[in-house]
């Protein structure tokens, strides 16, 4: 059995793999679609779904992918989705900011920022219903930006008076696209005792070690399932390419010179790696980068859909 | 067979509704206040508990968003607003994400989520509080939009827009709230996307749905005495829209009038002339529609009256399309009934507020 170490890591290649296999193919012209990609941001989605089970459920935004990998969600489809093929996780329909596989328990991800808060705020009222009492938790990813939207702060309200087992995760990578936090948020603002106000638990962390990422999620995660509460997660963390695309854009001149640097030097991926042993490493990325480039295939040889699909929804 | 009033009839059929199915459930601010969203959702709180009739805090938008994401697990809940206008808060989960779920997820999704907006109307209630906006939501694919006018359709269509797949934009106008109508007990459905022919004519075909139709159907009287023959067509659907009957109608016809709920441009008005155009050509006279002013709605009554619709209006255009002249005996008998004109109350005896 693999021990915790060696999931992290598997977790963690994976999707920076993944997604530097996107950035290398995206000139091929053939993923044309909008690509959010998450290099440097891998932890933070490896450390808080490594405790959760499968029947939980996970919603995402426009940089889903860390999130869908992460949760179990099909490799296959996700990148024919990319490729808007017929085997696509949402058949072509939703591209990049849509993934979602029902039986992995990743619901949805959309594009627009917060939108997918209260709707998870939602999904988790189901588990507390007095139907069919199946318990699980959800957990909603969003940016630091999703915060500054009043529906975030309308739905930890919510979920607080209602006492919903939810966990908010908020992945603050100092940037709404190019925008810095100083342009959009007042320094003495404090998300966590913003959060705490409401009632509600609220946690910072480092979001660049997957460990302790784990850590802080795993006692959370356990807090939810045992008092049905919400609780909040801040963790820091960094995107090395541009927001959207496949890129790198430090010469755009948005960010502080050196900072990028910085945060690559704080790789998530080396910083979990010294944890294992060479053959361990091997072994996982073996296995990895075979069914990535097995996924790559897929997409390509499957079909696009056909336009009856359509008629479904008129 | 029994009558109960419109708020009657939606009270009923939620309480049915709640006790069939244990997914049923009541969310919005006010819905288990002592008045309950004007008597529609009275004490049932007190029967079907707290959780399942939710009090919700003042937040339109995520109250939505929870709502789409409960519905996505399989709940279905009927999110109500008291004014159409506090909706627009929540417009983005309604356009981005209830229309689009199901589509996205390229069908592993339902949202089977009903949202009760109340239309306003008449005793200075201003800008804010008496647009009819269901054109907003009409333009949408993956949303259904209904319109009942009278207590038996929105029993029926509420039935129906709940056990739908969703989601089911449910309109109800602050004047029909009051109406009598016969209502079976029974639980029964009325199709989404049916128009109902109330009256059968030869002369031209009328058009209307909601609050507007009753203006209409005030005029029967005096049409029949006239000798005109309308055919009255109550859409009770917006999206799906029944084209079909409309069209047969207007074949038969060859005349039409559209009584439109709200604003002509770009409405619902708009939508059915153009639909005529586009498939019958030319008709025996160039069809009319009319709707409330083209501006916001003031306050004030003496403004008001100028802005909304009355019978008498619409009697007016029936005549130019028809040519035909009210006989004078008839035009002193009803004509000068008040309620012809009326736009500040909805009944005789109301005393204000809403």
């Amino acid at each position: 059995m693999k021990n915790l170490y060696q999931n992290l890591f598997e977790k963690v290649y994976k999707i920076r793999k993944i997604e530097t296999k996107i950035s290398n193919k995206y000139k091929e012209q053939e993923m044309r679609c909008p690509v959010h990609l998450s290099i440097g941001q891998e932890a933070v989605a490896a450390g808080v779904c490594q405790s959760l089970k499968k029947n939980d459920k996970v919603l995402s935004t426009h940089r889903s992918h860390a999130h869908y990998i992460a949760k179990g969600g099909n490799l296959k489809s996700m990148i024919a989705e990319l490729y808007g093929k017929e085997t696509g996780c949402a058949k072509g329909l939703g591209g990049s900011m849509h993934l979602q596989d029902k039986k992995a328990g990743v619901v949805a991800a959309v594009p627009i920022v917060g939108s997918t808060i209260p709707i998870g705020v939602g999904v988790a009222m189901k588990s507390i219903s007095q139907v069919k009492r199946k318990k699980f938790i959800t957990v909603i990813f969003f940016g630091e930006g999703a915060t500054e939207e009043g529906v975030f702060h309308e739905s930890v309200n919510f979920a607080a008076v209602n006492n919903i087992p939810v966990l908010f995760v908020c992945e603050n990578n100092f940037f709404s696209v190019y925008t810095p936090l100083k342009d959009r948020q007042h320094n003495k603002r404090n998300i966590i005792n913003m959060i705490k106000s409401n009632g509600v638990s609220a946690f910072s962390g480092d979001g660049n070690d997957v460990l302790k990422v784990y850590n802080l999620a795993k006692k959370c995660i356990e807090f939810i399932r045992k008092h049905n509460k919400p609780v909040f997660l801040e963790f820091k963390t960094y995107r090395w390419l541009e927001h959207c695309g496949p890129n790198w854009d430090d010469d755009l001149g948005y960010r502080k010179k050196g900072e990028l640097d910085k945060w690559i030097k704080n790789c998530p991926l080396k910083k979990i790696e010294k944890k294992l042993s060479k053959k361990e490493i091997f072994k996982i990325k073996s296995k990895i980068d075979n069914e990535i480039i097995e996924s790559f295939n897929f997409a390509k040889n499957s079909n696009f859909p056909k336009k009856s699909i359509l008629k479904k929804f008129n | 067979m029994r009558n109960l009033k419109y708020f009657q009839a939606i009270k009923e059929a939620q309480e049915q509704l709640l006790q069939n199915d244990k997914n049923v459930i009541i969310m919005g601010l006010g819905v288990n206040d002592p008045k309950g969203i004007f008597g529609t959702t009275k004490n049932l709180h007190k029967k079907f508990g707290n959780k399942r009739v939710l009090e919700t805090p003042t937040s339109e938008n995520a109250v939505t968003g929870v709502a789409i994401g409960a519905a996505t697990q399989g709940l279905k809940p009927i999110l109500i607003h008291q004014r159409v206008e506090f909706s627009l808060l929540s417009i983005e989960q309604i356009i981005n994400q209830a229309a689009k779920w199901n589509f996205m997820s390229a069908g592993e999704f339902n949202v089977p989520l009903v949202i009760r907006l109340i239309i306003g109307k008449g005793w200075g209630q201003g800008p804010q509080h008496s647009q009819s906006l269901e054109v907003l939501f009409s333009h949408i694919p993956g949303l259904k939009v209904v319109v009942p006018s009278n207590a038996y359709d929105a029993k029926g269509l509420l039935v129906s827009s709940v056990k739908d797949s969703g989601p089911v934009i449910f309109f109800e106008h602050r004047w029909l709230h009051n109406i009598d109508g016969i209502v079976p007990k029974k639980l029964y459905s009325i199709k989404i996307g049916k128009a109902k022919i109330l009256q059968k004519g030869k002369d031209i075909t009328i058009v209307s749905f909601s609050e507007a139709l009753i203006q209409v159907l005030r005029l029967k009287k005096i049409l029949k005495k006239s000798g005109i023959s309308a055919e009255i067509i109550d859409l009770r659907s917006l999206r799906p829209l029944d084209k079909n009957c409309i069209l047969k109608s207007v074949k038969k016809t060859k005349k039409l009038l559209v009584v439109d709920n709200s604003w002509k441009s770009y409405g619902v008005s708009a939508e059915i002339v153009a639909l005529v155009a586009e498939n019958l050509g030319t008709l025996k006279e160039k069809p009319i529609r009319i709707g409330i002013k083209e501006v916001p709605i003031p306050s004030s009554s003496a403004l008001a009256k100028e802005c909304y619709l009355n019978s008498e209006i619409i009697l007016r255009e029936i005549l130019k399309l028809t040519k035909k002249k009210i006989i004078d005996k008839v035009k002193a008998k009803y004509l000068k009934q008040l309620s012809l004109k009326e736009t500040d109350v909805p009944y005789k005896d109301f005393q204000g507020p809403f």
